[in-house]
């Protein structure tokens, strides 16, 4: 079955960890939808996330394959267990003074916030699920949107 | 622990002396030279100079596999590690223990596109186990600990430690023996003994079970414990190209080689078996055919120490990831002691009716007949070294291999070009061993300049070339699959399309002389042209103390049968032509 899958990785915070998992997924022909990297409470570890879209046979060779990798201590693939996720997005949308208030009202119903007023535009971000990110972002598209900035998603499993 | 002040390229030495290294095939370049400077003064190690890195490569390799140990090149940068990538690439893909050192410019030249760089630990990122780029000479003493320990645990692979020139030189005082501590490397240590039970009853209530084994069993020093399962339980055993030498072929439970070019015998026991039991093999596309079709009535057990290679082409009833030789004996335990004479039988029966056979009769010299008498002649002690082509194939059928370690051949990438540097490796290792190298006359010419190094250091490796006057694999497929359309698989002049025609040469008849190459480099060249001068002339190289290169001109359209027509199964395996 084809599904958007999301695995973590924690891997040593080496040169060159990067390079290496994301070559042995796009070497594989694996288009990597969204990619976070950030180093954990372990100072010598970081932690990926990935959202990878692929046949659940495919990713679970994949996944195997990253165990591989010398440099990367763990490997989940998170999509079919409890998790928590998260993405954040920045988006800078045009807002003349009439419009200003219409937004301010739109981002506080849909939990985003307004970070920065410009002349001509607004900037808003909003962390929340990947769902619900991009909801919001349909919901500015009858705007003009002017610039955007994805995180891509980070998620940690949840113990039961 | 040391802790006295010494260079990182002390450090190499030092590195090496600690793994038990005392061989290192290499070729120099300026960003090397630091580390040649120590070999200068490093008495107890051996230093093989190569003529073009992927020699160095190969000749690592074919020490590995005939030894088990961990092959050591040392190359420069830039070209250096481009032309080594082909070498790391064939022992990746056939898992063969291996470290390789290559020189890198300066650190903080490295990106600016300087002199001789190249991105290496990028290029070779795909054909490694794992690699290196070192920042410091303190890192190397752990560095070296821990690219021996990748190289030869698990399922074993190349390494590549990629070093900066300033790395080199600089002072160090890091201790000589650091702890190997990799959070993320965990190789495989015991199995699950629930899945080994499961498989040992599945044996046991098998009626027709089948052992297909690979590289595996080699990799993992498992031979005896194979035969000790195969004769208890009475399991006929064929094993894949990687595989040979794992099973004595003279026992009457081997069925020899499965697959494109396997024995009739063995491809059709996998559609009639009840049972496979894979044992350190990955149901290569090589080995399986169509993969639909594989043992398609059979309930399928795979036994692997690499968890990766487990479900990836094939799904399989009972999983065992585990060391070979540990599952195996654990297996055999737990057998029951059976006749299954029915099966044995039957397959016995199939032998007779399609033995791996060639006109013995012809007056033409045939290649087969030439792999035929080298295994008499050697009185089937030789080591084998191939290349690849129709004669790699021959040399699996033609051969009975008895032991592990006596069959190097370059399987999964399938590198013509193996077969001379191997060869010398091997011989380097076993200087008293007959190696003899079966290659074609496309495939020597790929590393040809080596044999040199083998006249050099006096080691006897033979050569027999096998000349056909084609690419003979390819120009074999040209004549089933592509409606006879010979492009460019045609070496002899006369013989080539017209559009590939050359104008007359003054000697187009031997173009290149492989005798007088031969001669070129210090080696004894010989010609054989007719079958009665065959086994004289093998007879002659194998009791000469000189590395002697046997050029037999052989029929020119013979093809590789049995054979698996690209995209059937095996059970479409066909034996000729018609
Ligand atoms: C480096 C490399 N290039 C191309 C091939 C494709 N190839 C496979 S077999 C073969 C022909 C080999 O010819 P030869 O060495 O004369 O052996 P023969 O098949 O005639 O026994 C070729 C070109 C290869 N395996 N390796």
């Amino acid at each position: 079955m084809t599904k958007r899958h999301i695995i973590t990785l924690l891997v040593e915070n080496h040169p060159g960890v990067l390079a290496r998992v994301v070559g042995l997924i796009s070497g594989r022909g694996y288009n990597i939808e969204t990619l976070n990297v950030g180093p954990t409470h372990h100072p010598e570890r970081s932690r990926m996330t990935m959202t990878v879209p692929g046949d659940d046979h495919v990713l679970e060779q994949v996944i195997k394959q990253l165990y591989k990798l010398v440099d990367v201590i763990e490997v989940s693939d998170l999509t079919d267990e409890r998790h928590l996720n998260r993405e954040l997005v920045l988006v800078e949308v045009a807002a003349t003074e009439e419009k200003r208030a219409e937004l301010v009202q739109l981002a506080g119903m849909c939990d985003a916030v307004v970070i920065s007023v410009q002349d001509e535009s607004l900037t808003m971000e909003l962390a929340d699920t990947r769902n619900r990110v991009a909801d919001f972002i349909d919901l500015l598209k009858p705007y003009t949107i002017l610039d955007l900035s994805r995180s891509g998603v980070i998620a940690v499993s949840r113990p039961e | 622990m040391t802790t006295e002040t010494r260079t990182g390229a002390d450090c190499v030495i030092e590195g090496l002396r600690e793994a038990g290294a005392d061989i290192v095939f290499g070729l120099p370049g300026g960003a090397v030279l630091d580390i040649f400077s120590k070999l200068y003064h490093a008495d107890d190690m051996k230093l093989v100079l190569v003529r073009h890195e992927q020699g160095a490569t190969h000749m690592a390799d074919g020490y590995a596999r005939a030894t088990g140990k961990v092959g050591v090149c040392l190359v420069t940068s830039g070209p250096g590690a481009t032309n080594a990538v082909t070498g790391l690439a064939t022992a990746y893909m056939d898992g063969i223990p291996m470290v390789c050192i290559s020189g890198q410019v300066p650190s903080h030249m490295i990106g600016n596109d300087a002199f001789q760089e190249a991105d290496t630990t990028g290029i070779t990122r795909a054909v490694t186990k794992h690699n290196y780029l070192v920042h410091n000479a303190d890192d190397l003493p752990r560095i070296f600990a821990e690219a021996f320990h990748i190289a030869s645990t698990g399922k074993p692979g190349p390494v590549l430690i990629d070093i900066p020139k300033d790395v080199q030189r600089a002072a160090t005082t890091a201790a000589a023996t650091p702890a190997v501590n990799l959070a993320g490397y965990r190789p495989q240590s015991g199995y699950n003994p629930e899945q080994v039970k499961q498989l040992a009853d599945a044996i046991n209530t098998a009626k027709r079970p089948l052992l297909y084994t690979g590289g595996g069993v080699i990799a993992g020093n498992a031979s005896a414990e194979l035969t000790a399962l195969a004769h208890k339980a009475n399991i006929p055993v064929t094993t894949t190209l990687m595989g040979l030498g794992g099973f004595p072929e003279t026992d009457p439970l081997a069925l020899r080689m499965l697959g494109m070019h396997g024995s009739m015998t063995a491809n059709l026991a996998v559609g009639e078996c009840d049972l496979l039991i894979s044992v350190g093999a990955r149901f290569d596309d090589r080995v399986t055919g169509r993969i639909a079709e594989f043992a398609p009535t059979a309930k399928k057990a795979h036994i692997d120490i690499d968890p990766s290679s487990i479900n990836k082409s094939v799904a399989v009833d009972i999983p065992v990831v585990g060391h070979a030789k540990d599952v195996l004996a654990a297996l055999t335990d737990l057998v029951d002691t059976r006749e299954r004479g029915e099966w044995v039988e039957h397959l016995s029966e199939q032998k007779a009716r399609f033995p791996l056979a060639y006109d013995e009769k012809t007056e033409e010299l045939l290649p087969q007949y030439v792999i035929d008498m080298v295994y008499k002649v050697s009185n089937g002690e030789a080591l084998i070294v191939t290349d690849v082509g129709q004669h790699q194939m021959w040399a699996a059928h033609f051969f009975k291999y008895t032991a592990p370690r006596t069959f190097l051949s370059s399987g999964g990438l399938g590198t013509m070009g193996y077969g001379l540097p191997a060869g010398i490796g091997a011989q380097a290792a076993f200087p008293d061993k007959n190696v003899v190298v079966l290659s074609g006359d496309g495939s020597i010419q790929m590393c040809f300049q080596e044999l040199v190094v083998a006249v050099e250091h006096g080691w006897n490796v033979n050569t027999v070339i096998l000349n056909n006057g084609h690419l003979g694999m390819v120009r074999q497929w040209q004549e089933m699959f592509y409606g006879k359309e010979y492009a460019g698989s045609v070496l002899k002049q006369e013989d080539r399309p017209a559009n590939e025609k050359m104008p007359p040469q003054a000697n187009d008849e031997f173009l290149p002389d492989f005798v007088k190459l031969a001669e070129a480099y210090g080696a004894i060249g010989v010609r054989v042209t007719c079958k009665e001068d065959v086994v004289p002339a093998l007879e002659k190289a194998f009791s000469t103390k000189a590395p002697v290169v046997i050029e037999c001109i052989v029929k020119e359209e013979e093809n590789v049968y049995p054979m698996v027509p690209p995209g059937a199964s095996l059970d479409e395996t066909i034996l000729s032509m018609v």
